[in-house]
């Protein structure tokens, strides 16, 4: 993976969401190892540009596009979404759940499950089926299947959600790992995450005016 | 991409096995349908003889459609959808994954289960060999031609009741050659007018396994972007 000339740039970008205009004439550009922290209020678009931004929604105008990586793949491949739901399975335990996003986004083997597991101290409760998780612990599983397999491209939408203080600072510093290999994130959140290499996208007509 | 492939059919079916997934139900309410006919009809064994293909084909249309909407809504409602679509594998794949594992959990058991109601309703024991195999032929074509109908209701509240409208239709020719291939047998012509029922039930089920996922995925796409 050559990441050293990745970069993610979207022009022109119209957003519109049940006939309503959501945002127009969006354009930004984030390269390898910058963080862009999506901010406005309710209803700005931050979480309709990271669905467009993985293929999740039609862009209505403008284009988005990924330079660096492997030729062959999309966005979405090269990509880790993660919304405001957390995808889990009540019924699987945590490290079954891990094992299997593993397996089906090609990512690495157990050892990859195992570091992802302590990364968002979920260890402990690996055996556990998610039924039984606090929100707080569903959000931090489903944030530790970013780590199962290495994708260039971070989309994270409200991630501190649900988290406590700890659990905030190891998010910090996972997103700074992940940036630091030349990694790309970009993030809705209302919470200042401290990242260094993060710049400011401001949506919202009102927040503009 | 076969890895992701199978670990997919292996989740689903995991998942429909556990509690709470619905695996048992379609069998449970097969057996229901098919052990009130005989109180219904009543007790006389050659009406029951002449009802019994078709009630258990009958019993196995209705019962493969219960579990349907299901199929992708579960995965939509908690958000795996959007990962799923993110993966290596096309919504076809993704489509053909879940068929597969929804015929495993919901199909299977229920061409188990049929012989067992078969002589509750008094089929004469020669015929369950081809009971069975026209059931284990036919009913592959069920879950892929459900899956349309499952993707194009994944975004309807309840909508098990409208996928079943739309799709009951296209099940209409798996029921006619299915029961075909045994009346045929009780005719006498077993070798030639049963066999001949059981090729066209493999046509229906390969047909359906081309076309069925093909159109979930772009029912799909149509529903959710």
């Amino acid at each position: 993976m050559t990441t050293s000339e990745l970069r993610l740039a979207a022009r022109d970008l119209t957003c519109i969401r049940g006939g309503r205009l959501v945002f127009e004439g969006l354009s930004f550009e984030v390269r390898a190892g910058e963080a862009l922290v999506l901010t406005g209020p309710n209803g700005a678009g931050k979480s309709s540009l990271l669905r467009q931004i993985a293929g999740l929604l039609e862009i209505e105008q403008g284009e988005i596009a990924l330079a660096g990586g492997d030729p062959e793949l999309g966005i979405s491949e090269k990509a880790h979404y993660a919304g405001h739901l957390d995808g889990l399975k009540p019924s699987m335990s945590a490290i079954e759940t891990l094992r299997f996003w593993a397996a089906y986004l090609g990512g690495g083997d157990d050892a990859f499950v195992e570091r992802a597991l302590e990364a968002m101290a979920l260890a402990p409760l690996a055996d556990l089926p998610v039924a039984y998780l606090s929100a707080g612990q569903k959000r931090r599983l489903s944030l530790a299947r970013l780590a199962v397999c290495p994708r260039p491209l971070w989309l994270l939408d409200e991630p501190s959600v649900a988290l406590d203080a700890a659990s905030v600072g190891r998010l910090r510093g996972f997103m700074a790992a992940h940036l630091a290999q030349g990694g790309i994130i970009v993030a809705a959140t209302h919470l200042d995450l401290g990242l260094a290499n993060a710049r400011e996208l401001r949506l919202g007509r009102e927040a503009a005016a | 991409m076969r890895r992701a492939f199978l670990a997919l059919v292996a989740r689903d079916i995991r998942l429909a096995a556990g509690i709470g997934g619905g695996g048992g139900m379609a069998v449970f309410f097969f057996l229901t349908v098919v052990a009130i006919v005989p109180l219904g009809v009543g007790p006389d064994r050659p009406v029951l003889e002449l009802l019994a293909p078709g009630m258990l084909w009958v019993g196995l249309l209705l019962a493969s459609l219960l579990t349907l909407d299901r199929m992708f809504q579960a995965d939509v409602e908690d958000g795996s959808f959007d990962l799923l679509s993110m993966g290596p594998l096309p919504l076809e794949l993704v489509a053909v994954a879940k068929s597969l594992a929804h015929w495993v959990v919901t199909g299977l058991p229920l061409v188990v289960a049929a012989p067992v109601l078969g002589i509750l309703l008094n089929l004469p024991p020669e015929r369950m060999p081809l009971l069975v195999g026209a059931m284990l032929v036919g009913t592959p074509a069920l879950s892929f031609i459900g899956a349309v109908g499952a993707a194009l209701t994944v975004g309807v509240r309840r909508g098990g009741l409208l996928a079943s409208l739309l799709v009951l239709p296209f099940y209409i020719p798996v029921l006619i050659f299915g029961v075909g291939a045994i009346e045929a047998a009780a005719g006498g012509f077993e070798g030639q007018v049963g066999m001949q029922a059981l090729l066209l039930l493999g046509g229906l089920t390969l047909a359906s396994f081309a076309i069925g996922p093909l159109g979930a995925a772009a029912a799909l796409r149509a529903n959710l972007r």
